[in-house]
């Protein structure tokens, strides 16, 4: 019963399928473009359902009630706004430097789309699987402050100029820490292949914020708080700062290039709160108890990949709920948080993990 | 040694007041919304409590207002938004007395600045909360405040009805209410 509802059994229908109807490299081809479409198509979906969800719970928390003039409650909201930025003119600016002007935005959504590529969604819905799939998350998704930087250089104006390299401080300094904090994890799942860690993290108090008790927990919220400082949101939003430097590095863009840096924004917040379900939270695993056979299969019976999304949409909902709450912070706030708190606590945090693991006091 | 308990009570300090602040938006999260949905909520619609719409003179059943046509009204006005025209007329026991013709009033002028209200000294006009008073032509905004035929009240008696009348007297807002009423059902 329980294979009819995961996503494997369908996809092994259909490389079956493919295979026997087909020579290999066709099949294959197929798969390849299939794979990319809906990687592509899942992409831009739950960026317009995040954007959705952003506005609708902004609204709540400012005692409004949010869109809910198109279509009922508001839902097709995002989707015209998706259509207005598509039919908007690219102005194009005197004296940017042109080449780089409109390179920046291709950088900012290749590095959060190479990131989203590499999520495990669920139970074989995991579409390239590093060895060292964390040191690939980190690598591929501090590439996207190149396009900031680049923006902010190209564009030919001081508020953009003063975004980008507020953003390059903050990304180089919170970047840190959020690697530390995997890390951490790291050292305790012994292992830095995503499928892996997953599959560690069978029952709830294997997964790995319970696993690793004090120091995994200290090492999720320093992952929190660095990762959403690195999706430039919330109280860490200075290289925006709409009220200092209008829009920051992406003032001077329209159309679908500022679309790409919309995009981008949204779904890096996705992607971080997806690092987090996967490292901390178990991933797609459901709640599992040990002992508890009824209560497992009934669990098991809701497909995995609706256990990821509803974890991320949890941290999203975290996320949001942060941004809400905190004023901006100054530059030096926000360097101080970073190097005098952050990143010390972490390298305590780190040594007291492999303490931990060398003694075997985690829970096994 | 004070310096390292300084930062890690500062940091706990920290971390509580930020707790604070996230429970108050959480509280708000769940609170009650004050959005008015105005077009589809016109029937339910609630308006704060010193919006001023549109000055009215409010009658009660018997077609009768509180006006005495003393003018002061119109002296204070900033504007010239209201003209008070007042006759004369011989009572039965044939004294002179001095009462409203036509209470003119202009929308199109008036600044809503509650002047008019705060001086009259019989309560006779009043700030009503209706807002929908768009129209096509500027005349239309001229409007006059007394209905046709009306009279103004007269002072209660002395002695046995005494009870019900100030009641009336003290309620001038329930009137106007039960007037806006049958206006907007005629």
């Amino acid at each position: 019963m329980i294979k009819y509802i995961e996503a494997p059994y369908y996809l092994d229908l259909l490389d079956n399928f493919l295979k026997t109807n087909l020579p290999e490299w066709a099949a294959l081809a197929i798969e390849y473009v299939l794979i990319g479409l809906v990687l592509l198509t899942a992409y831009a979906v739950i960026a317009l359902a995040l954007i959705y969800v952003e506005r609708k719970v902004t609204g709540f928390f400012q005692a409004r009630l949010g869109p809910n003039r198109v279509g009922p409650f508001g839902i097709i909201q995002s989707v015209a706004d998706m259509i207005k930025i598509l039919l908007k003119e690219i102005i194009r600016i005197d004296n940017v430097d042109k080449f780089l002007f409109y390179l920046a935005p291709f950088f900012m959504i290749v590095s959060s789309f190479l990131t989203f590529g590499a999520l495990p969604f669920g139970r074989g819905l995991h579409v390239v699987d590093f060895d060292n799939g964390i040191f690939y998350l980190i690598a591929v998704s501090s590439l996207s402050i190149i396009g900031v930087l680049l923006a902010g250089w190209a564009s030919n104006n001081k508020y953009s100029m003063i975004g980008a390299m507020r953003s390059g401080a903050q990304f180089i300094s919170y970047e840190l820490s959020a690697a530390m904090a995997l890390m951490t994890i790291v050292v305790l799942t012994g292992t830095m292949k995503l499928s892996t860690i997953v599959d560690q993290q069978e029952y709830v108090y294997h997964w790995n914020i319970f696993r690793g008790h004090i120091p995994a927990v200290i090492a999720f919220v320093i992952y929190l708080i660095a990762g959403h400082a690195e999706t430039n949101r919330g109280p860490f939003d200075l290289p925006e700062a709409e009220s200092e430097l209008t829009a920051g590095y992406h003032t001077e863009y329209s159309g679908l290039q500022f679309g790409f840096y919309y995009l981008a924004e949204y779904l890096n917040m996705f992607i971080i709160a997806g690092i987090a379900t996967t490292v901390f939270l178990g991933g797609w695993q459901p709640i599992q108890v040990e002992g508890w056979d009824g209560f497992n299969t009934a669990m098991n019976f809701i497909p995995s990949f609706v256990w990821f999304f509803g974890k991320t949409g949890f941290l999203v909902m975290l996320s949001l709920w942060v941004r809400w709450t905190f004023p901006r912070l100054r530059i030096d706030q926000l360097l101080n948080l970073e190097w005098k708190y952050l990143l010390p606590i972490n390298m305590v945090n780190l040594i007291l993990m492999v303490i931990i693991v060398i003694y075997g006091l985690y829970i096994h | 040694m004070s310096s390292v308990s300084q930062y890690f009570s500062g940091m706990f300090k920290g971390i509580w007041s930020l707790l604070t602040g996230m429970s108050v938006t959480l509280k708000e999260l769940f609170a009650k919304k004050v959005t008015q949905q105005y077009p589809e909520n016109r029937k339910t619609l609630e308006m704060s409590p010193r919006f001023k719409g549109v000055l009215i003179m409010p009658h009660d059943e018997n077609n009768e207002h509180a006006c005495t046509a003393c003018g002061i009204c119109q002296m204070n006005c900033p504007n010239g938004t209201i003209k008070v025209l007042s006759k004369m007329i011989e009572t039965e026991d044939g004294k002179k007395k001095k009462i409203l013709d036509q209470h003119q009033y202009d929308l199109g002028m008036c600044t809503f600045c509650n002047l008019c209200v705060i001086t009259c000294p019989q309560d006779a006009i009043i700030f009503d909360q209706d807002f929908e008073n768009s129209v096509f032509t500027h005349s239309r905004l001229r409007m006059r405040l007394n209905k046709e035929g009306s009279k103004l009240r007269e002072k209660k008696k002395p002695a046995p009805v005494a009870k019900p009348a100030p009641e009336k007297a003290a309620e001038p807002p329930a009137e106007a209410s039960a007037d806006k009423d049958n206006e907007t059902k005629e």
